[in-house]
Parts: C-alpha cells; structure tokens; sequence
C-alpha cells in the first residue's frame, strides 16, 4: 500500500451490510419477549395535574405494566443540567414522568409497558389523567413581557438566561462610526427529523447483574455513567450500545430523554427485555428541536463599507427546560461576526422559557441563525451604501495574514476565547465570484426582467467554530490471527462513515488496506472514555487521538519486526499487510508480528507458525516481557484540542421566483468550502450536500407550527415538510484545503457545515430577483409563498 | 401510531359485502387503504370492522363504454394512469395523475377510494367535478349513481350512505378536439394542492365550452362557474381572462392555514385559472 | 431486582383478533396467524424477521418502509398483513445476488456514495427496482430520476449521489 489513502476518494465499508438490508437499528435487535413501551403524554402546553388514574390501563389484557411518577423509585427526580453556566439562575430540567405540573405538549405522564406497542397504545388511551390547565404564551417576544404568563413562576419574564458578551470597545467605535445599519431578522423552529425516530432497548441479567441497553443516541458513554449513578450500578456492569443510528443531527444527544431512563428501569423491574421504538408523531412533540432565534442586529460602518462594530440583541427560545444549557445560543452569540474582521462587538441574548419541547443543538446550533443576521445585515449595508454585495463583504474579511484572528471577550462553547485560526477566505469568495460570474449574471437578469421573468443571485459567508474538546481517545489492536486491524473509539457514527475516515488514517500508518481496518464504536465494552458525537468533533477529535495512536503502533511493529527480521527499523517499511525490508523481497506479516509479540507462543494457526520462522520480537534478558513492555501490537491514545479549529464556506445562488404564483426555483447552487485537510473528499461532500438540504429545508419549508394554546399542530411529514428530491436543486461544490495548525492531522469539522448559510443565501437571493417588483426584504425564514405574496402585496397595495 | 383493533373480513361477493356493511354502523370499507390506513394508525378513525373489498369479484378494472371511462372500486390510480386507452378518451387523467401524491402510494391507492374519502384538496375529485362523471353506489336499497355535483359534500363528506359501496366511478370521455389541463401549486412534489385548477375547452364553432374546478381552496372541489359564464359570453380575451381571476378569487373560502394565507389563495387561484384555460386552449382544435 | 424476589407474572400476548395469512415472501412460502390490524412492515420485521425494510412514519409519507407488493413498491406501513393474503412480497433481503455480490443499484449505491446512515436506502433501493421493472417508459433525466424517487425521503445525502447511482444503475442494467 504505498497510496496514500488519507485524502482518497475510498468507498465505504460499512455500505455493503446497510445496502443488503442486515443494518442493526436498535429495533432490529432480536430480542425474545420483548415487551413494548407507549407514553401517555400530556395534551396541554402548561396544567396541574389533579390527578391520575391508571387502573383500566393495567387491567387491559397484554398490559405488564404502568408507571407513573408515583412507581418509578429513584427516578423520581429532576434531571441533570448538563452544561452549568453562571448566567442561568437555577436552571429548569424535567423529570422522568410528571409530577405535578406539565409543561409542554408532549411531556410524558405515564408509561405503558406491553406485549407489542399496537396493544401499549391501546392502554395508553386508557390511562384517566386530570388536569387543570393554565394559560399561555407561546409567541417569545410576548412572553417576555411583564404579565405573562410563567411556564416556572421561578422565572419573571420567563427568562432562563441572561448573557453580554463584550469584545474590543464598540462604544467609543459606535461613536466614531458614519453609517449605521439595522436590521431585525427571525428565524423560526424546526426540528432534525432523522429518518431512524430515537429508540432504546435495554435488557437486565439478573444472575451478571448487568444491564444492556441499545440505544439511538450520539452519546453511549454519557448515557452508561447516567445510568450506573442513577440507578446505581457499577459502570462496568451498564453496557450501551449505540448500533447503526439512522441519523442524529444533534437530536440524539439529549441525555436523558425520559425513555432512556424509563425503558432499562422497566427491564429491571420486569424481568424482560423492554423496547421503546419512538413514533413520528412522538419525534415531533417530544424529542428536542432547535432554531427559534429574534436578532436586532446593528452594524456601525465607515461610508467605505468597513464595519468597525456591531451589536446584537437576541432573544432565544429554548422551550420548556434548559437541559443543555446555554449551548445554543452562546454558539450563536460567538460566531455574529463570522468571517469579518469587526473588531468591536457587543453581544447580548435573552434565553427565554416557553412551554413548548425542549430546544437543544440541532444541526448548527444557532450558527444558521446568526449567519441568517449578519450575512442579511451585509446585504443591507450594501444596499444602504451602494456597494455591490461581494465588494463589502471583501472589504472585511480577515486576512491570511491575520490568522490566528482573536476575538478577546467573546467565549466559545467550549469556554475559550474566539479565535479564528486559519483559512483563505478572500480566495474563496474569489472562486465564487468566478463561478457564479456576478457581472454576467447581471445582464442575464436584466433581459430576463425585460421577458418578465425574475431571476435573483444571493450569497453568504460562514464560519464554523469545529472539533471542540475536552477529548476523545483511539485504541488500536493488530489481530494476531487475521492481521486485521481493530480500532475503538468514545464516540459513535449515524452515517458519517467513521469507519471509513478513521480507517484512512490508519492505513497509511500500518501499512493495511481500508477493508482490513474495522472499526468498532458505539459500544462502552468495546471502549469506554469519550465524550460524543457532536459540534462536527469526530473528524477533529476521535481523528486525530486514533491517529496518534496509529503512530505508536506504527512504532511498536517495526520495531518488533526489525527483531524479526534482523535489520534496523529504518530499513523497512509498513504495506500490504507486513513489514517489508525496503528493496527486497524479505517480509514479516502483520499477522506474525502481532502473534511475535506476545509471549504465550501456542502455534495455534498460521501467524503463530510463521512468527516462529523469525528471529524473537523482543530483544532483551530477562522475562519475557520487558519492564514497561506490553504483549501484542496495540496502544490507546487520546487527543484533547487546544481549542476550536474553525472551518468556513460561502455559498451562492441563482434563483428564479415566479411572482404570479410565489413559487422559488433554485437554478443554480454552488459551495465554496474548506474543512482542512480532507480524509474523505467523498464523504466530505456528502456530508456538505446533506447540509444544505436541510438549509433548504429550513429556508424554504421546514417550519414547526405551534397554535396558541402550545398545540404543535403539524407533526407529522405531510405537514412538516421535509424536502424531497424533487425541491433540492443540484449542489456545486469546490474545495479549498488550509490544514489548521492546531492538530496533527490539520482536519477541521464539516458535519455541520452544509446547513449554516443557506437560509441568507435563499433570502438574499429572492430578493435580488423582486428588486423591480418590491422593496421588501426576506428576514424571516422560512421564506413562504405567503411570505412572497405579502411582500409583493404591499409592493403594490391592491386598487 | 398503530391502528386500534378491528374485525377483518374479507367477502368475495359484492352481495356479501353490502350485507357486511349494513351490519355494521361503524364499519368501513378497505380498498387501497393509502388514505385509510393513515387516519388509522394515527387512530382519527376507530371502525370496528374493516371490509377488504380486494377479492370482490368483479370489482377490479377499468371499461370504456357508453362515452364514459369507467373506474371500478379495486382500480389503483397507476393502473388508470398507465392506461393508454384511458390516456386517448380523456388525457386530463394520466395529466393530472402526475400531481397524486408519488408513484408507490398511486400503484397501492384507489381512484375510487379516494373519491370517496373527499379531501377538499385532492385531485382526482375535482377531475370527476370538471368532466361533470359520477358514481355508482351499492346498497341493500339497490343500485344508484350520484353525479359528482352531488357527491362531494364537504372536506372528507360525500352523499354516500353509510350501508352504500361505491363500485364504479364514471369519468366522461372528452370530446373531440377538447384541450385540457391541470395546473396545481403545492410547496412540495405530490402533497396536497394548495390550489389546483383543472381546465376543459370544448370548441364548438362559435360557442366555445369552459368547464373549471379547483381544489385546495374551499371546503369541497368546486365548479367555477362564474368564470366559465365569463368566458361563455366574452371568448377569450385579455379581458376575459382578467375578470376570470378576479372571479375566481371569490371562489377560496379555505381560511389561512400553516401552508397559506387566505390572501395568496385567492391571487393564487386567480393565476392557476389563467395558466390552465391558456394551456387547455392551446391544445384545443 | 434481587434474585430472591419471586419473578412477575407477565403477560405473553394481546387479546387481539387474529386472521390466518398465506402469502410469499422473497420466493418463500409462508403460512402465518397474525392480528387483523398488524401492519405488514411489522410483519415482515418482527414476525419474519426481515429488519431490512425500515420504519420511518408509519403514515406513507417517508417511504423508508417501501417493499414490493406483486411487483410494484407499495408502503408496507399502508399495508395490513392481512391484505397481503396471496400476494408476493419482496424486500431488501431479496435484492444481492445469490453469490452474496451486490445488486447493480446496491453497487452504484456504494460506487456514488448514494447512502450515509443507510435508513431510507433499502426503501429507496425498492422503490427505484419498482420504477425499472415498470411499464411505464424510464426517464433517466435528472428531473426524472428526481420524480422517481420523489416518494421517498432522505435526510443525509441531499439526494445528489442517490440520482447519479440511480443513473448508474440503469445503464449497467442496460435500462432507458
């Protein structure tokens, strides 16, 4: 193998299981007499709970059992905020099964555990809840205000959190400013809607006193410490298992939903396998969502269009509890900048409670929302001071030479400052310019209006704070049978093709085929340190700590085959499958050396009779492993980022909107992005593509509906609407490569990357190409027919 | 979402069917079940008796007779939409066909079926309103046919009794020289129209024919008799088609919703009328 | 949870009614007594233990749950095993070659990397099979292949690579 295979376009291994139906989704295990859990959940935004009655549910035939908060033990309790901040006083988080009060659509009330889910549901129905409901207010800017009514009478005003984050000195840079810009833009919720609905399995051996749970989670290992401190196991004896995942975006990182907790107590109790396989609806009202921001965004600007400062104000929803903290919005908060050099800020959100589900990170996490604020600004001061929309945007970019960029005061999710730390961003807006051709596309349009159709272009630039710590570990295994190489590591894949990427890496340092690298993650057995797959951190973090580890592997073969082979190590070389003596034909396998350099020497194949062709892999007096020595070819690293590695893009597009019927069709979309180096360029652009059809999604169609009274009244696929192949427009993408200096690999993240701009790319877009027909501007996604026919209405009011 | 329980039969006669039926108030009748199937798995409906009306003989295909393309109840929207027989007597089907959901849902789902369970926002009922068809209903009182006029009552309410089965669905052929069309706009591929126009022109040496419906914009399909008086009497002008739209606009009674505004509805309504009778009248002879 | 603790007495199964099906599956015989409302995707998962095809909404909106019914893709979530009486059902599991070497459309799959978490694909993969064995004359146009698989959602790819292997597919198939 001397091709490198870091940087190929490798097809993956994990396509053949998937693509012949043997996937293993958690409801796919086999488990013999699994019983099936329903909810009952509460059909009000915000009531008291009088009283609950479940003794016709537990008389229906087929039903094991029901649980209420009353029944649930030690889970009867809050559960845990994750991420503490000091700007939230006591934090609201939810419990289990309601006691008392609920407080949103959704929440569980009680459990229902069955013999299949069809008779589960049926009980469900059955369970007689009391309620008294209180008002509501689900509209955030009302619920702000004095008199609203509280989802937590702890909480005026219903805010959960309060946050100003200062960079420079915008006060005395707002004084010296000529221009001023300022502009109120909205973007509403949506939600990740993986194809694969969340699902947990768990079962409980009495005799090991071990508990297995399979769960639809980015989190495994959180989920196993969760669950031996709650119910208060050993953690060795709590193994979960994240097995394939039908997608994730985020959702699937809440810990805990209540189901996590609920379906392995009810294993316990019971005595049987129990399964909880979310519905649609379910996914809809009670599994998290994200987006629902209001900015009041204001640039300060010289006449030359250079912006010396800026101020938000933002309000952020973040629903009925606050389980993940600030997350959401403090990543909104620290990347309002995004590639510009701005180097006055003054930042300030409001988290604000509504009774409504839980909002935590979605694809993104708020980056798509500030984007949509300052790319729409940028817009606006282009438009206000009559430059061309690229030409401002060129006038602020940062540098190369100005990397790493410090935003001093601003603090990241991950607790440290801001600080862009590399990339060619005045060359990628360059390469857009040269495909979309601004100048030509200008004439194109201007006939095109004179034939009375409108065709619009829009861009946007976004930066991406990638690959946050604290750490992710690899461990790396050669198997003396086979010579196949096992890797592990903390986290866990939901289509990413992690075991392709992490297999690249690992290839070109042992000298192995892709295929013959199998990686096994999601499993707290198969490796149990690590933190989760999420903030587009796989790549950055397992990538690089499962690379490290490599290297020690790297080290140790050679150096056992050099005893082997009786040459020093600098003469050979790792490929094929064995360590080579370079020019000639003499080598040792992989297999034989890992078989080598263990010391119990029972020949009980191949590898062990070969390895006894050799000279001893180990050369030293003494017992037959060495003060410090390990058996076997195998080592476990870790790696912990010294901070964010920041990846960023800009995209554009040509749109054409019909504005009889207000329809948008999308001619032309292209994708100027740069990720580091890239392991994958396959992957990297399947993961950029998937992206932007979720941007479209949420600038065009996806928008969660909840009526007044806090009913979330289209949950379900025909009301919220996913786009199909027929709305996503083909994606042109071109890659810039500036490794970042700040890990080994020099990969940034790019998982999230696709669905940041595209919301101001559209807006911006559309409203290029109804110039002539209204001055209207698109700050509010998604952009609806409805929205364009009363943008175009009040263009021209009606005679 | 999984649906409640309920008795399953499965009759081979239309006789035994009926009698199934009128048996039972809350009995419904299974065809392609792509519309009822959902509304049972998400539990909107509760029957307690499902008639699976599958391997009733002589339920199945399609016949054109007598000037009308007739759809049998067991006929799966595919199946009429591949027909090329079909696609010659009155092209506006297999046209309009392309707008019912997607092809899966359309080789499993019924025309009948949906017929029956009137979506105000459907396309095929408006099709059997525009081509003034009906249908054929079996009970134990006897046979009868309901003109389409009749049938759609209100969104998912039809005429039919509750002990009556529609086994036919009669789609008049088109004449001569008709041109047609079916101009819809929804926000995704095979959802439901937010508004939907189906057009006939008829040229009949001075006396040009319009038929119009639309669905998506009010309680029911509707004829769009206004507009088809107005280009009755005015032919087709600039003028007609402007006061056209303008007359169709009275016609949306839907109220805002999630996917539109009452406001876009109407100016909306007004461009798919003009769209439509354009395309239908260009494809006139 | 303690092993003294005399073990519960749970129930085994529902009070549902129940009707005697015949029908095949993957070329398979297969004679089975199921509850009158148990939708044919949990059938073929759970009681045959065919995983392969997904469940995604259970109201036919997502296709993910796509089998082919007497030929052509139907929603096996629209479908009551009941109704499938008689009927030849195929799924994934029927699709690779015998050898184990994949489909034509498995390989452009992989080949295009039309998949990422791989939920949507063996509905995908159905539905697709369906439009090449039908009638119906094949677009192979983008806009057409789009329509082909309009009816099925995906939430990872954005739909790119799906429409090349859909293309690939069809001419290694010698389709179009």
């Amino acid at each position: 193998m001397s091709t490198k295979m870091f940087g190929a376009r490798i097809k993956r291994n994990i396509d053949p299981q998937l693509l012949i139906g043997e996937g293993s989704f958690v409801d796919d295990i086999p488990l013999a007499g699994a019983l099936h859990v329903a909810f009952v959940r509460s059909p009000f935004a915000r009531a008291k709970i009088k009283s609950i009655s479940t003794e016709f549910a537990e008389q229906h035939p087929g039903v094991a059992a029901v649980y209420t908060c009353d029944n649930i033990g030690a889970l009867d309790l809050e559960l845990p905020q994750l991420i503490p901040h000091p700007c939230m006083d006591s934090p609201r988080t939810q419990r289990p099964l309601a006691r008392g009060d609920v407080y949103y659509v959704g929440q569980t009330v009680a459990m229902v555990v069955a013999v299949d889910r069809y008779t589960a549901e049926d009980a469900a129905a059955l369970v007689d809840v009391d309620y008294d409901p209180l008002p509501v207010e689900i509209d955030l800017e009302k619920a702000i205000l004095d008199g609203a009514p509280l989802v937590h009478p702890t909480h005026p005003n219903n805010i959960a959190a309060d946050l100003v984050q200062i960079s420079g000195d915008p006060d005395s840079a707002i004084a010296g400013a000529e221009h001023v810009t300022k502009i109120r833009v909205q973007v509403d919720r949506s939600t990740a809607a993986p194809m694969e609905c969340r699902a947990v399995a768990a079962t409980f051996d009495k005799v090991m006193g071990e508990l297995t749970v399979w769960d639809s989670t980015q989190g495994p290992i959180a989920i196993r410490g969760g669950l031996a401190s709650i119910f208060n196991i050993d953690e060795d004896k709590v193994r979960v298992i994240a097995p394939h995942v039908g997608g994730g975006f985020g959702q699937k990182v809440l810990l805990f939903y209540p189901d996590e907790l609920l379906v392995p107590f009810a294993a316990m109790q019971l005595g049987r396998p129990v399964k909880f396989i979310e519905d649609r609806r379910e996914n809809f009202i009670g599994s998290s969502q994200e987006r629902t921001q209001i900015h009041e965004i204001e640039l300060y600007a010289k006449k030359n269009g250079e912006v010396i400062a800026l101020v938000d104000r933002f309000l952020h929803d973040t629903g009925a509890f606050i389980p993940y903290g600030i997350a959401v919005a403090q990543v909104a908060s620290t990347s309002i900048a995004g590639p510009y050099r701005i180097p006055n800020i003054r930042v300030e959100f409001k988290a604000v409670y509504t009774p409504t589900v839980v909002v935590t990170p979605y694809r993104g996490c708020g980056r798509p929302q500030a984007n949509f604020a300052i790319e729409r600004a940028m817009d606006k001061l282009a438009e206000e001071l009559g430059l061309d929309r690229f030409e401002v945007r060129r006038r602020n970019l940062i540098a190369d030479h100005e990397f790493p960029y410090l935003r001093k005061g601003l603090l990241f999710a991950d607790g440290l400052p801001v600080s862009l730390d590399s990339g060619q961003y005045h060359k990628a807006l360059q390469l857009l310019t040269e495909k979309l051709a601004p100048e030509e596309f200008a004439v194109q349009q201007k006939a095109a209006r004179g034939a009375g159709r409108y065709l619009g272009l829009g861009l946007s630039f976004y930066v991406e704070g990638t690959g946050l710590g604290p750490y992710e570990g690899g461990h790396i295994k050669i198997h003396p049978i086979t010579g196949k190489v096992y890797v592990n590591t903390g986290l866990t894949s939901q289509g990413q093709g992690h075991d392709t990427v992490f297999a690249q890496i690992v290839a070109d340092q042992l000298g192995v085929a892709v295929t013959d690298v199998i990686l096994v993650e999601g499993d707290t057995k198969a490796f149990d340190w690590g933190v989760a797959t999420f903030a587009s951190r796989a790549a950055v973090v397992s990538g690089n700590a499962i690379h490290k580890s490599a290297l020690i592997v790297r080290k140790k073969t050679l150096a056992a085959a050099a005893n082997m082979l009786e040459v020093s190590a600098d003469d050979l070389e790792l490929r094929d499958g064995a360590a080579w003596v370079k020019g000639s034909n003499r080598s040792v396998s992989l297999a034989a050396i890992a078989t080598a350099t263990n010391p119990l020497r029972y020949a009980f194949n191949e590898s062990a009779k070969a390895a006894t062709q050799f000279a001893p892999a180990s050369k030293h007096d003494g017992p037959p492993l060495a003060e410090g020595q390990h058996p076997g070819l195998e080592a476990t690293d870790y790696y912990s980022p010294p901070s964010a590695t920041w990846a960023y893009g800009v995209h554009g597009a040509i749109v054409e909107v019909d504005p009889e019927i207000c329809a948008i069709k999308i001619k032309r979309y292209v994708c100027i992005h740069d990720c580091g180096n890239m392991i994958n360029p396959t992957i990297v652009e399947g993961q950029v593509m998937g992206g932007i059809a979720q941007g479209i999604g949420g600038a065009m169609y996806e928008r969660i509906e909840y009526d007044t009274e806090g009913n979330l009244i289209n949950a379900n696929f025909v009301d919220f609407l996913v786009p199909y192949a027929t709305e996503i427009p083909p994606i042109e993408i071109l890659h810039l490569e500036t490794p970042t200096p700040l890990n080994p690999l020099g990969v940034k993240g790019v998982g999230e990357a696709g669905c940041i701009p595209v919301a101001a790319v559209i807006a911006s877009a559309v409203e290029d190409a109804l110039r002539p027909l209204t001055h209207e501007h698109f700050y509010h996604v998604p952009i609806t027919p409805s929205a364009i026919h009363a943008a175009l209405k009040k263009a021209a009011p009606a005679n | 979402m999984k649906p409640p329980p309920f008795e399953y039969c499965a009759p081979r006669s239309l006789k035994d069917a009926v009698e199934l039926l009128a048996a039972d108030p809350s009995a419904m009748v299974l065809a392609g079940g792509q519309s009822l199937i959902p509304a049972l798995n998400m539990r909107f409906a509760a029957p307690s008796r499902l008639i699976d009306i599958q391997h009733v003989e002589g339920l199945k295909g399609v016949v054109i007779e007598g000037g009308n393309i007739i759809v049998r109840a067991m006929t799966r929207h595919r199946e009429l939409e591949l027909n090329d027989e079909v696609f010659r007597a009155n092209p506006l089907i297999r046209e309009t066909m392309a707008h019912v959901a997607h092809v899966p849902i359309r080789n499993r789902g019924t025309v009948v079926g949906s017929l029956c369970h009137a979506d105000a926002a459907a396309e095929m009922p408006s099709i059997l309103l525009v081509t003034d068809g009906s249908v054929v209903t079996e009970s134990p009182r006897g046979r009868r046919e309901i003109p389409a006029a009749d049938f759609f009552q209100f969104h998912m309410t039809t005429s039919r009794e509750p002990d009556e089965i529609v086994v036919e669905a009669h789609f008049p052929v088109l004449p001569q020289g008709a041109g047609w069309a079916f101009e819809e706009f929804t926000r995704r591929h095979g959802d439901y129209a937010i508004a939907a126009v189906a057009a006939i022109v008829t040229r009949a040496g001075a006396t040009d024919v319009v038929s119009l419906s639309a669905c998506g914009v009010a309680s029911r399909p509707i004829r769009l008799t206004v507009c088809e008086q107005i280009f009755a009497a005015q032919g087709f002008t600039d003028a007609s088609f402007k006061a056209a739209g303008e007359a169709a606009k009275e016609y949306v009674t839907a109220p805002d919703d999630i996917h539109a505004t009452n406001d876009y509805r109407r100016d909306l309504l007004a461009s798919l009328v003009v769209r439509a009778v354009e395309k239908a009248l260009t494809r006139s002879r | 949870m303690s092993r003294a603790k005399i073990r519960a007495k749970l129930p085994t199964k529902s009070a549902d009614p129940t009707v005697d099906i015949e029908l095949t599956v993957n070329g398979e015989r297969v004679s089975a007594e199921v509850s009158t409302r148990m939708l044919l995707s949990d059938f073929l998962r759970h009681e045959l233990g065919l995983t392969g095809t997904h469940v995604g909404c259970e109201h036919g909106v997502c296709g993910a749950c796509t089998v082919l019914i007497n030929g052509v893709a139907g929603r096996s979530c629209l479908t009551f095993a009941a109704q499938a009486a008689g009927c030849e059902v195929r799924t994934i599991e029927s699709v690779a070659n015998k050898d184990g070497t994949l489909h034509p459309l498995q390989e452009a799959f992989r080949d295009c990397h039309g998949l990422q978490c791989g939920y949507c694909t063996p509905g995908m993969i159905m539905n697709i099979l369906s439009s090449f064995n039908s009638s119906a004359p094949l677009d192979l146009s983008d806009e057409g292949i789009r329509d082909i698989i309009s009816g099925n959602l995906c939430r990872c790819t954005g739909y790119q690579n799906i429409i090349a292997a859909v293309r690939q597919a069809a001419k290694a198939m010698s389709l179009g």
